[in-house]
């Protein structure tokens, strides 16, 4: 089974064309480097909060979406800053948004776990467990009302499993044969707690089971087979054969949030993943396998450092939302 | 015009809504080939099909959460929760999806969603079936919240809700399908939201009522007639928002007010009907504020406990001697 999806993974990796690689590696890099810089601003006081960063898990966010149209829609959760840069959205308008400012892409009213943007089709970050889930699932639903093409990209970690949305949603979906697909990031930790002393089944893939899906489990360290995995539930959903579960296992560099140091890990485990880094892989994969030169790649982390550090600037100098709105949007006006 | 019932009313307003928008369609446990648990949707599957009228497992959070992302994926979903009780495995979409969406997006999104939903206590169904749970819903900004008294109302306020923008929670009280009325049969008859209606013109007090709660003040207010005291009542309809113009306008005249609801006493729907009215006309009060509601109590399923938990308009016109 393993071994099956790393061929069809390689085979991927081959039929995507060098600018496609180089735009998953720019993206990776970008979110990496933004990840960096909001710890940074977090510790300087410019960001305030909660504040869960998606480093060590890029090669999700970015081998998934690659893997969809731009009309499809993306649902996240609330460590969803890659997931929503992935889909598009500008550093500025990410930043400002952490930075609570008028300027950001939620126009200060959401902050790091609430992150929107409707033209990108970016449906959402939620930040109750699970919380996605079933608003995913009615997006699906609409699709399938209309006879639309898009499918739907559902992410969420490993501690929505045990939720009663994961199941009540997976069941739905399944049921009306919804576009929807699934993507659980495994990262193994629910905040600090272990996977298997919180859910009774450790291969979670194998959730999709008593729903009649297809489930599958990537390593969400390798882009390419997570673009694969992706690309291929998407080609059933808009074929109308329904979601899919896929589990993609990941590990997150730093603690839950920006206030977990992460004791709970050892450094000899965290030492072992940072080996298995998603941009470093893809990197080597790029020089040795398709032969991309070295400065070609320096120049994108260039690029992508400079394109933070401007958006730091621009959040930093954008307005802060006026108290007068302070009401504004509760209902329709 | 014509005399039809509350359940009717509604049906009305469900199949003139489906004809009109192709957008509007209906989700819910047993909505379809069932009729509706209080055959509310009876005979709409057979007219609409299994598109537009879809039966559901039965999933609470995920009927009231796909029916959020079906809203803010450009539809306008008519979600049925069974009862209200079962709104409680939904409280979770409801209160921190639906009305949130719009403000923590920046406003870049809308959830024109309507969730039905029966409640109310009076027919012996026990501690767990027989809740008025508006004050949940009302204490939350960005959910609209509707109780219709009467079938003309059902029908108004009905397609209103399903024409307007916001989510709404729409309560229809269990006792009143079988209530007649004379409803508008104009296809665009709408009651627009955050409008009080007085149901009966009196001087003496003000008698704040809602859903069936208003049917009580007005046999309350006969009573009280008989009495000699002349009793105004006035007929919220929702509670979000809420019309206090029309309570503040009737209390100046009154001097004298009663909130009557069927929600628990405390923390309930009419303490801020009646905090607002003190706040902006204490000084125009000759009495402090009744209130009259259910016994804090879990509903009992025994007979004359029940009743003796439930407003009455027997209590109403105590209420209304105590400050007379």
């Amino acid at each position: 089974m393993a071994l099956e999806r790393e061929r069809i993974a390689e085979r991927a990796m081959y039929r995507l064309a060098e600018g496609e690689l180089l735009e998953i590696y720019r993206l990776m890099t970008l979110i990496r480097r933004f990840e960096d810089k909001v710890a940074e601003m977090y510790t300087r006081g410019k960001i305030t909060g909660f504040c869960h960063l998606y480093a060590g898990e890029e090669a999700i966010a970015v081998g998934a979406i690659h893997g969809l149209y731009d009309k499809d829609y993306v649902v996240s959760t609330y460590r969803e800053h890659g997931h929503c840069l992935a889909k598009g959205a500008s550093a500025r308008a990410v930043m400002a948004e952490l930075f609570g400012k008028s300027t950001g892409i939620s126009k200060g009213r959401g902050g790091s776990m609430h992150l929107f943007d409707p033209v990108l089709r970016f449906m959402g970050g939620y930040a109750i467990v699970g919380g996605g889930l079933p608003i995913a699932t009615g997006l699906g639903l609409a699709i399938a009302y209309r006879g639309d093409p898009e499918v739907v990209c559902c992410f969420f970690g490993d501690g929505a499993l045990p939720q009663g949305a994961f199941h009540e949603s997976l069941n739905m979906a399944s049921l009306w044969k919804l576009p929807v697909i699934f993507v659980c990031e495994n990262n193994f930790y629910g905040m600090g707690t272990l996977v298997q002393n919180a859910i009774c089944q450790e291969e979670l893939y194998r959730f999709a089971d008593p729903y009649k899906i297809p489930g599958v489990r990537v390593d969400g360290m390798d882009v390419i087979e997570v673009y694969a995995a992706v690309s291929e539930a998407a080609a059933r959903a808009r074929e109308g054969k329904g979601p899919s579960l896929i589990e993609a296992i990941t590990y997150r560099f730093r603690g839950h949030s920006m206030s977990d140091p992460a004791e709970y890990r050892s450094k000899r485990e965290e030492r072992i993943w940072q080996e298995r880094d998603p941009i470093k892989r893809f990197r080597h994969l790029l020089l040795h396998e398709r032969k991309i030169a070295a400065p070609v790649l320096d120049r994108i982390d260039q690029e992508e450092s400079a394109v933070v550090d401007d958006a730091v600037k621009f959040a930093d100098e954008s307005p802060e939302p006026p108290l007068s709105e302070l009401t504004k949007n509760v209902y329709v006006e | 015009m014509a005399l039809i019932t509350y359940r009717e009313a509604l049906n009305q307003a469900l199949r003139e809504e489906l004809d009109r928008d192709e957008r509007v369609f209906i989700m819910g446990e047993e909505v379809g080939y069932f009729g509706g648990a209080f055959k509310v949707t009876d005979g709409l599957i057979a007219t609409y099909g299994e598109k537009r009228v879809r039966d559901t497992p039965i999933s609470e959070l995920t009927i009231v959460g796909a029916g959020v992302g079906a809203a803010m994926g450009g539809l306008r979903p008519v979600v049925e929760l069974m009862t209200i009780n079962f709104a409680l495995l939904a409280i979770d979409q409801i209160v921190n999806t639906a009305a949130k969406a719009r403000y923590m997006f920046g406003g870049q999104t809308k959830v024109p969603l309507v969730i039905r939903a029966p409640q109310g206590g009076g027919h012996q169904l026990g501690a767990q079936h027989s809740q008025s749970l508006e004050a949940y819903f009302v204490h939350c900004p960005g959910i609209r919240v509707a109780l219709p008294a009467t079938a003309a109302d059902a029908k108004g306020m009905l397609k209103y809700a399903i024409r307007q923008e916001d989510p709404v929670m729409f309560l229809e009280h269990e006792s009143l399908y079988g209530m007649k009325g004379e409803v508008p049969e104009d296809e665009d008859y709408l009651v627009p939201f955050g409008q009080a209606k007085v149901v009966r013109e009196g001087k003496d007090v003000t008698i704040i009522a809602y859903s069936k709660t208003v049917h009580d003040a007005l046999i309350a207010a006969d009573l009280l007639e008989n009495q000699g005291t002349d009793a105004e009542v006035i007929d919220l309809r929702t509670l979000n928002p809420l019309d206090i113009a029309t309570v503040l306008e009737s209390v100046r005249k009154t001097a004298r007010a009663v909130v009557v609801y069927e929600g628990w006493l405390t923390g309930g729907a009419g303490a801020e009907v009646a905090a607002q009215i003190y706040q902006a006309a204490f000084d125009d009060l000759d009495a402090p504020i009744q209130r009259v509601a259910s016994a804090d109590v879990p509903m009992p399923y025994n007979r004359h406990l029940e009743a003796a938990a439930l407003p009455s308009p027997d209590k109403i016109v105590r209420a209304v001697e105590r400050i007379s």
